[in-house]
């Protein structure tokens, strides 16, 4: 029942499209198709979160399309609801924030058919209860978002991004219908529940693994696969951006979950291993690059990055419980990744959105050209500065929780009796408190560089607050960042269903708690109350203000900045992103980038002015992609001749080919 | 009754911390200046120059947003809370289960976030290089804070100070290498977060050298009032919290009795004079250092904690 009404708005989605085509010419096409996606996505999020909080039984449907002996089998459990729930909600929020913000596309019908066919392929991959479905959608969805990802072709470096994504996207559908080939076996059992009923062997299960860390990880960002995403998110539409980093990234980790925790059934420990060092890397990589950009829009793509570590490790460490039989300790661990899937898709999406209105109301995206913008956008710049302190982990918002959930997994792990878990385990902890405290500094910056100072080119002192439209989503996923902040219990209790089917267990009951407290096991342990820090520093704040203004003083007067005593004549001379990273980069980047400082003084008398050039190379591209891209290149010359060869020339190599293949099917075992 | 007693208690803490950070930073002061042979200010200074700054006008940079104004209450408020909530003189008070150590961390965490964006907020190159800096020296502090969280969290089987505190006082402790190494690496980042020599000179309007100075520079009136406050709460805290960990004697347990609770505050003003003494001895025997050498410093302390932790996942006996 559930899953033919996702189905049927899915259908709707899709059928926007053409819609959107025969639109093209009419003015009001981009307030219909977002409307139309708004109100969709808005039915979609209600009734995944129906289903999520109160059907815990799946609902399932198979209908007679795709392979002949197979058909297309979809399917709502608990996961899936959840991941519905992430898709849609970001999905409206980016459809109501498109309403003001697509008004100022210049080229809307590149963008509008392909967006309602983008939410509708993310809804599909996670309703998908087979390999054939799956893996069709999750194509759709790569090719849809590459679409939108071009939409302004005529940058040469959107091209770029382009093609960059569209290798490294069929790149990870390779492996991951490689990973579903191997689950399904040879005789072709693509339905999810035959393949959950086939128990493959251990080496097949490693294989699988590894390649759905592959395919999965490359789609989420995972270091070293992540070199596509801060060309892509970036180079699209705002909205776009929003819901590649927020949302997409996020049915990645659903690929991943599905297979993992779902259909491999019961994890070895060292798979965990494996996940946990490549997120805790994920993490520290991803933060070091953010700290680094210039573009605002390329940092906030890092930064998912960063998030997408953090996810990977928290799973690592579930997967790791799992294994051991650990099932509560399971169940945080994984409540802590979930809880985290949701909180980064909210908060990534708005700082998104944040970075579209100052890219509308400026022009630019490099962070050297903005600053000030607090005076001429407050709206936007008091939500975009909610977004930062919630990214940066900072209580009493939410990205505090799902990071305090994942420390208390952590703190649980020496109990687990494996020595390579035993040494790996603090060591990713180190990892993630250190990109903690990147990220905010890495959130500083974004937030001081752009918003705060005096504006550092003349777009920037000229720009206009954002629409209405476009505000009200930021102000509404701000509000559900703060809402989670302070209550978070609710939204724990509300994955129980998920930990229930994927770990065999779940967290106590929050919401039973004292003054809606959390507490992962008990409170002599552990407790956290989100509510009560925001309710003590919200009473101390305004009490002292009152105090102060009432009994002490309220007088304002304003002046020249004082600077220690040298004006500072032009806004040039303040901090920029580069100079505020600048310590960072000294301590951090001499090892990672072999960042380096050359700095030219021209002598007495010259005219010539100093220059300072700062060199980072990344490591990863230089040693991972370019060597491969060198090599295809020079293979790709070397076989360029066979292009002008004769008709004679062709005919024998057909010949010869096919003496081959005869010649290996003959001899064939 | 009880509830109220317990209100009163709560309230007594939140009291106790405020009042008594002023004097702390004058009694490091004060001591200071008599290991240097100077008279030095009065005790009770930190609280006259409070009052008067509390008094006077704010002035604002042309440029300053509503940001700036609203930021030393908000950094004043976090502190504030996050000092309240270390154990002191009694354990278990009422609302000790708010927020567990790691959330501690953590909220100090955002009142230096939002500090560190106030010296963005006036456009000047002095905030900024305090900013920057800071952030810097956080990107270090706040991990090493971490993993002696966890390295003693480990140990004591809770982040939960109270409970911290009650299995750090009794027997089943010892001595073990992975305190020690906590301890050291502690120390280093209590030094490190509250601006002391040889990471930051509190006293210093040296304009290359400072940090933390830097950053509050364009700050005057009642909202320099405001953040030197939180500095001292700031000290007050990083002091209570070595002292509630290394030296918990006389913490009152959580039951309602007169007579324990008088050994507690007693005990308390103790440990804060000796903390505060060693903390002038150990400055004004070292010299300040660059800033590029605090990373190494800092980075010491990072991997002393990380050694501990490491050491508590190999074995239970460490």
């Amino acid at each position: 029942m559930m899953v033919t009404v996702a189905l049927f708005g899915v259908l709707t989605l899709v059928a926007l499209a053409p819609i959107a085509v025969a639109m093209s010419a009419s003015p009001n096409a981009t307030g219909f198709v977002y409307g139309a996606c708004l109100i969709v996505t808005l039915i979609l999020f209600l009734l995944a979160l129906h289903s999520l909080l109160d059907h815990p039984a799946a609902s399932t449907i198979t209908l007679p399309l795709g392979l002949p002996w197979l058909g297309a089998h979809f399917r709502i459990d608990p996961l899936a609801a959840f991941f519905l729930v992430v898709v849609n909600l970001g999905a409206a929020a980016a459809s109501l924030f498109a309403l003001g913000y697509g008004r100022h596309e210049e080229t809307p019908q590149r963008v509008l058919p392909f967006f309602p066919v983008y939410l509708a392929a993310m809804n599909l991959v996670v309703l998908a209860d087979d390999a054939f479905s799956f893996l069709l959608s999750w194509e759709l969805m790569s090719l849809s978002s590459w679409a939108l990802v071009i939409a302004d072709h005529r940058r040469v470096e959107n091209r770029h991004a382009g093609f960059v994504y569209l290798l490294m996207a069929s790149f990870g559908t390779l492996t991951l219908l490689l990973a579903f080939g191997l689950m399904a076996g040879g005789d072709g059992a693509y339905a999810f529940d035959a393949i959950r009923a086939a128990h493959p062997a251990l080496g097949t299960a490693a294989l699988v693994v590894v390649l759905a860390l592959i395919g999965a990880g490359s789609k989420a960002g995972l270091v070293p696969l992540h070199a596509w995403l801060p060309l892509a998110h970036p180079a699209a539409p705002s909205h776009v951006s929003a819901l590649m980093s927020g949302v997409m990234t996020k049915v990645a980790v659903y690929g991943f979950i599905r297979i993992a925790f779902d259909l491999l059934g019961a994890p070895q420990w060292w798979w965990s291993l494996v996940v946990l060092a490549l997120g805790g890397v994920t993490a520290m990589m991803g933060v070091l690059y953010a700290l680094m950009q210039r573009d605002l829009k390329r940092a906030l793509a890092y930064s998912t990055i960063e998030n997408i570590g953090l996810i990977f490790a928290s799973l690592g460490l579930a997967l790791a419980f799992k294994a051991y039989g650990m099932h509560v300790a399971a169940a945080l661990a994984l409540t802590a990744a979930l809880l985290h899937v949701f909180n980064h898709s909210l908060f990534k999406s708005l700082l998104f959105f944040g970075a579209g209105s100052v890219l509308t109301a400026t022009g630019t995206r490099d962070m050297e050209k903005l600053g000030g913008l607090i005076h001429r956008m407050p709206q936007t710049a008091f939500v975009f500065l909610i977004g930062c302190t919630a990214i940066s982990a900072l209580p009493p918002l939410n990205g505090f929780v799902s990071e305090w959930l994942s420390f208390q997994a952590i703190l649980l792990s020496p109990q687990l009796p494996s020595w390579g878990l035993k040494l790996m385990v603090p060591a990713v902890g180190a990892l993630l408190a250190l990109s903690a405290a990147l990220a905010a500094a890495c959130f500083v910056r974004a937030f001081g560089i752009v918003f705060l100072g005096r504006p550092r080119s003349y777009d920037a002192g000229a720009a206009l607050e954002t629409d209405t439209n476009s505000l009200a989503a930021m102000y509404a996923l701000a509000a559900t960042c703060l809402i989670v902040g302070i209550l978070p219990g609710i939204f724990i209790d509300a994955l129980a269903p998920v930990t229930q089917m994927l770990t065999g267990a779940r967290m106590p009951v929050q919401t039973d708690a004292e003054w809606m407290s959390i507490v992962p096991i008990a409170e002599s342990r552990s407790s956290y109350n989100g509510l009560l820090v925001f309710a003590f520093m919200v009473i101390t704040g305004t009490a002292t203000a009152f105090a102060i203004h009432r009994f002490a003083s309220d007088k304002i007067r304003r002046g020249p900045a004082w600077g220690c005593g040298y004006p500072d004549a032009s806004p040039l001379t303040q901090y920029s992103a580069s100079s505020f990273a600048q310590p960072i980069r000294r301590v951090f980047g001499s090892l990672v980038f072999r960042a380096r400082e050359i700095g030219t003084m021209p002598p007495p008398g010259s005219r010539a002015p100093a220059t300072l050039t700062v060199q980072l190379r990344d490591l990863i591209w230089d040693f991972a992609y370019a060597p491969v891209a060198n090599a295809v290149g020079l293979i790709a010359d070397r076989l360029n001749y066979l292009q002008f060869l004769t008709i004679r020339s062709y005919l024998t190599l057909v010949f010869g080919a096919l003496v081959i293949l005869l010649t290996v099917l003959a001899t064939w075992p | 009754m009880a509830v109220i007693t317990d209100f009163a208690l709560q309230g007594a803490q939140m009291l106790l911390v405020l009042l008594m950070a002023p004097l702390l930073t004058g009694l490091v002061r004060k001591m200071k200046a008599r290991l240097l042979s100077r008279q030095g200010p009065p005790l009770l200074q930190p609280y006259r120059d409070l009052l008067r700054l509390m008094r006077k006008d704010a002035v604002l940079a042309d440029n300053a947003s509503w940001l700036f104004r609203v930021i030393p209450y908000l950094v004043f408020a976090a502190t504030w809370v996050a000092a309240s909530l270390v154990p002191t003189f009694r354990s278990g008070l009422l609302f000790s289960w708010t927020a567990d150590l790691i959330a501690i961390i953590a909220v100090l965490g955002s009142a230096r976030f939002f500090l560190a964006l106030a010296g963005l907020d006036a456009g000047t190159s002095f905030g900024g290089i305090g900013s920057s800096r800071e952030v810097m020296i956080s990107s270090l502090a706040e991990p090493a804070m971490l993993m002696i969280v966890f390295a003693i969290a480990l140990i004591a089987g809770s982040t939960q100070l109270s409970t911290m505190a009650a299995f750090m006082n009794s027997a089943e402790v010892g001595l073990r290498v992975s305190l020690g190494l906590a301890l050291i690496a502690l120390t280093i980042v209590a030094v490190a977060e509250n601006a002391r020599i040889p990471v930051d000179n509190p006293a210093t309007h040296l304009e290359l050298t400072m940090v933390h100075e830097a950053m509050v520079l364009e700050y005057s009136g009642r909202h320099l009032a405001l953040i030197e406050l939180a500095a001292s709460l700031k000290l007050l805290l990083y002091i209570s919290l070595i002292a509630c960990l290394f030296a918990p004697w006389g913490i009152s347990p959580a039951i309602i009795a007169p007579l324990p609770i008088l050994i507690g505050v007693a005990a308390y003003i103790g440990k804060l004079t000796v903390l505060g003494a060693l903390l002038a001895l150990f400055e004004t025997s070292i010299a300040k250092m660059r800033v590029f050498r605090v990373p190494e410093f800092l980075g010491a302390a990072l991997m002393l904690a990380l050694l501990a932790t490491l050491l508590r996942f190999v074995s239970g006996s460490f």
